[in-house]
């Protein structure tokens, strides 16, 4: 198992770097094979890893935590590679189109490569490092377009998060401290030795320690009241890489929040954990919901839904019952699948109709034949519709809720959910059926951005009917994992 | 168990961390471009020293390579990177406070009081340096916060992140002074690829506005 998790962090920067060279046409093919061979390599570790941890060259460790966000950052790259083809045949007659999609390519690469980076790495201290290097290459990623809009977006993100990152390092440090008071000095945060130590560890400490850490990370989770640059960033970014941002930077930066919860709980127990994080969920679900009734622009509109689902991974991870937990990380593969099919679609929409305003999108049905539907069934299914994997995750998360006793959080968590699904789904409807002028013509802009959605669906089809053996397995380990029983 | 810091030594150690507390106060108020960026390698070389201090006085050998590395990144390499990516654009900042420079001190005072004082309350003691300088770097941590937010320029809120790392780095060296090396060097590398993407930014920034404040920064809503 030990070269898959080697291959797993040196293929794609070694495709970033390629592709700094290689003709469009080369990077394109590379960056897909490479995508596919990425989530290959993670799909390989599930049967492992659902029953043991991997570990390699002292700093790479792979439990089934782990795995459940790797799969989820790999399968995006997969897609995103293959949609990416399709985004750019619009451009190619723009005379920066070669310098344009060398760096889209290298950017792409390298922005997958950090986020495999971080659940691969064993250590807080590293995490941080890894999280942080996310939120410096996609900066650059948002600003690629080149706009007034791009670079305010831009700004406003690479601002708020690092300085969220910069509590989540003080957070670090403190753990740092605690783990050192039981450990001894010189000890390099790893998180077996952590997890070990942690009934032992000061309260304090980790307590000042977790608080840091949900805020700082879940500056980059998009938490209410951090989450400002999110909408911003999401919408103004090129498609394949708002994709990315909202179906895995999202669930990564989340990951580091459940790694300082694992050890939160072993320390002061879970009541203090669950709490923090159930405030943090309700209140970003409740912000999501409430901006997805109005909202004017697609993108945006999409990114507020990434904000609710977060929310609901939040109260999930609260309720601390294992069913729930197996739902919150099914869930972060479902919406993985479902909100990068979202973006995908949303972004042959903006392609057609050339605009991002929602009142600007009409008669998809006509214009549209694949994607307007393939869109439509990926809102339905971030909005929990059955058969897809989100009604599955977010009935085992309620489920959890309710027979942990925590029905109150349970029932705002289903209005909340109803309400965002309302605004969702009205305004996908009115996209995709509502008549009005139709001022383009008739027809896919391209086959690599019809297919990708597709793959997605068929996941999340498999996901939400029936998840294979070895998938459940994991989900169900992470969940001890979290726990605390492992 | 803990020794406790000799008296010399705890004393040099927090005049050291008021100093860099005040090198902060001194970036809300900076007017120009290149004396933003000096109070910041004032600040970075201020936390240098403070290291080798620590370094020889405690016996942490390694404290010294931090020590040398800090200074040559964040005291020489940083600086001249920021002032070389911003060479080509007018130097004026001033002025571009939300609020009074009165205001302002008064705000980075609250938060400072707030800071020292609620940190010193959960009596975190260090092997290495006297606790008061870790309530100073959360003080520190905070008034960062306040220049991101009062200064409405793109110079003063990056360096008040770079300075936000500060305070991190002077309360890593009070309770995580033994953090294995490689790790710090790790997170200094960290801080210089943001410092370059800060960098740039800035510079697409400035390319686009010709001007450096961001004030203009209001298209986005909703």
């Amino acid at each position: 198992m030990t070269p898959i998790l080697i291959l797993l962090i040196s293929l794609p920067f070694a495709a970033a770097l390629a592709c700094l060279v290689l003709p469009v046409r080369a990077s394109q093919a590379l960056t897909v094979v490479v995508g596919v061979g990425c989530f290959g390599l993670c799909v390989a570790l599930i049967p492992t890893v659902g029953h043991r941890d991997v570990s390699a060259l002292k700093y790479l460790r792979a439990d089934a935590l782990s795995v459940v966000f790797l799969l989820a950052t790999a399968f995006l790259y997969a897609v995103t590679a293959m949609y990416t083809i399709g985004y750019l045949r619009s451009e190619e007659d723009a005379a920066d189109f070669p310098r344009y999609s060398r760096r889209l390519y290298v950017g792409l690469n390298l922005f997958a490569w950090s986020m495999l980076c971080a659940p691969l790495v064993n250590g807080l201290a590293l995490l941080w490092v890894a999280v942080e290097v996310t939120t410096v290459v996609s900066a650059l990623l948002v600003v690629i377009d080149d706009t007034d809009r791009a670079a305010e977006a831009a700004w406003k993100y690479v601002l708020i998060a690092s300085a969220g990152l910069g509590l989540a390092l003080l957070g670090t440090i403190f753990m740092y401290y605690a783990g050192a008071q039981v450990i001894g000095q010189s000890y390099d945060l790893a998180f077996a030795p952590l997890l070990q130590a942690a009934p032992h560890l000061p309260h304090t400490a980790v307590r000042l320690a977790f608080i840091l850490a949900v805020l700082g990370f879940g500056t980059k989770v998009g938490f209410f009241p951090v989450h400002t640059w999110l909408p911003d960033a999401h919408s103004e970014a090129p498609t394949p890489v708002s994709a990315m941002l909202s179906g895995s930077l999202l669930a990564v930066s989340f990951y580091a929040v459940l790694r300082f919860y694992q050890i939160a709980v072993a320390t002061v127990g879970p009541r203090f954990p669950q709490t923090v994080l159930l405030v943090f969920g309700v209140a970003s679900l409740c912000l999501a919901a409430l901006y997805l009734l109005d909202q004017a622009d697609v993108k945006r509109m999409l990114a507020y839904s990434s904000i609710e689902h977060m929310g609901i991974l939040a109260i999930g991870v609260s309720f601390g019952v294992p069913v729930a937990s197996v739902g919150v990380l099914l869930h972060v593969l479902a919406h993985a699948a479902a909100k990068g099919n979202a973006f995908m679609g949303a972004g042959v929409f903006v392609q057609k109709f050339r605009t991002k305003e929602l009142g600007g999108m009409r008669s998809g049905l006509s214009v549209l034949p694949w994607s307007a539907p393939a869109f439509l069934l990926a809102v339905l299914a971030l909005t929990a519709m059955p058969p897809f994997g989100i009604f599955r995750s977010e009935f085992y998360i309620v489920a959890g809720g309710l027979s942990g006793g925590h029905n109150a959080s349970a029932v705002i968590l289903v209005v909340l959910v109803t309400l965002a699904f309302l605004g969702l789904a009205w305004n996908a409807t009115r996209m995709v059926y509502a008549p009005g002028p139709v001022t383009t013509e008739r027809g896919e802009p391209s086959a690599w951005m019809v297919v990708p959605p597709v793959i997605g669906l068929v996941a999340l089809l498999v996901l939400g009917v029936h998840p294979p053996a070895h998938l459940l397995d994991l989900l169900n380990r992470g969940a001890a994992e979290l726990a605390g029983r492992l | 168990m803990m020794t406790p810091a000799p008296p010399v030594f705890a004393s040099v150690a927090n005049v050291i961390a008021v100093f860099v507390l005040l090198a902060e106060f001194g970036m809300l108020r900076a007017a120009m471009l290149r004396a933003q960026i000096r109070l910041y390698a004032f600040q970075s070389l201020l936390l240098s020293v403070l290291a080798a201090v620590a370094a020889y006085e405690r016996h942490v050998p390694e404290l010294y390579a931090l020590a040398v590395l800090s200074f040559a990144l964040k005291v020489v390499i940083v600086p001249t990177v920021v002032q070389r990516l911003l060479r080509n654009t007018n130097t004026e900042i001033a002025g571009s406070g939300a609020l009074g420079v009165a205001s302002e001190t008064l705000l980075a005072l609250g938060v400072t009081a707030f800071g020292f004082f609620s940190v010193g309350a959960l009596h975190i003691q260090s092997r290495i340096l006297p606790s008061a300088a870790l309530s100073l770097s959360v003080a520190v941590v905070l008034v960062s916060f306040v220049l991101m937010i009062v200064r409405r320029d793109v110079v003063s809120q990056a360096i008040g992140f770079f300075s936000l790392e500060n305070g991190v780095s002077l309360a890593s060296l009070v309770v995580a002074s033994s953090l294995p090396l490689i790790l710090e060097v790790a997170f200094l590398f960290d801080l210089l690829v943001a410092v370059v993407v800060f960098g740039v930014l800035m510079r697409v920034h400035h390319g686009r506005s010709r001007s450096l404040s961001t004030t203009q920064l209001t298209k986005l809503r909703g």
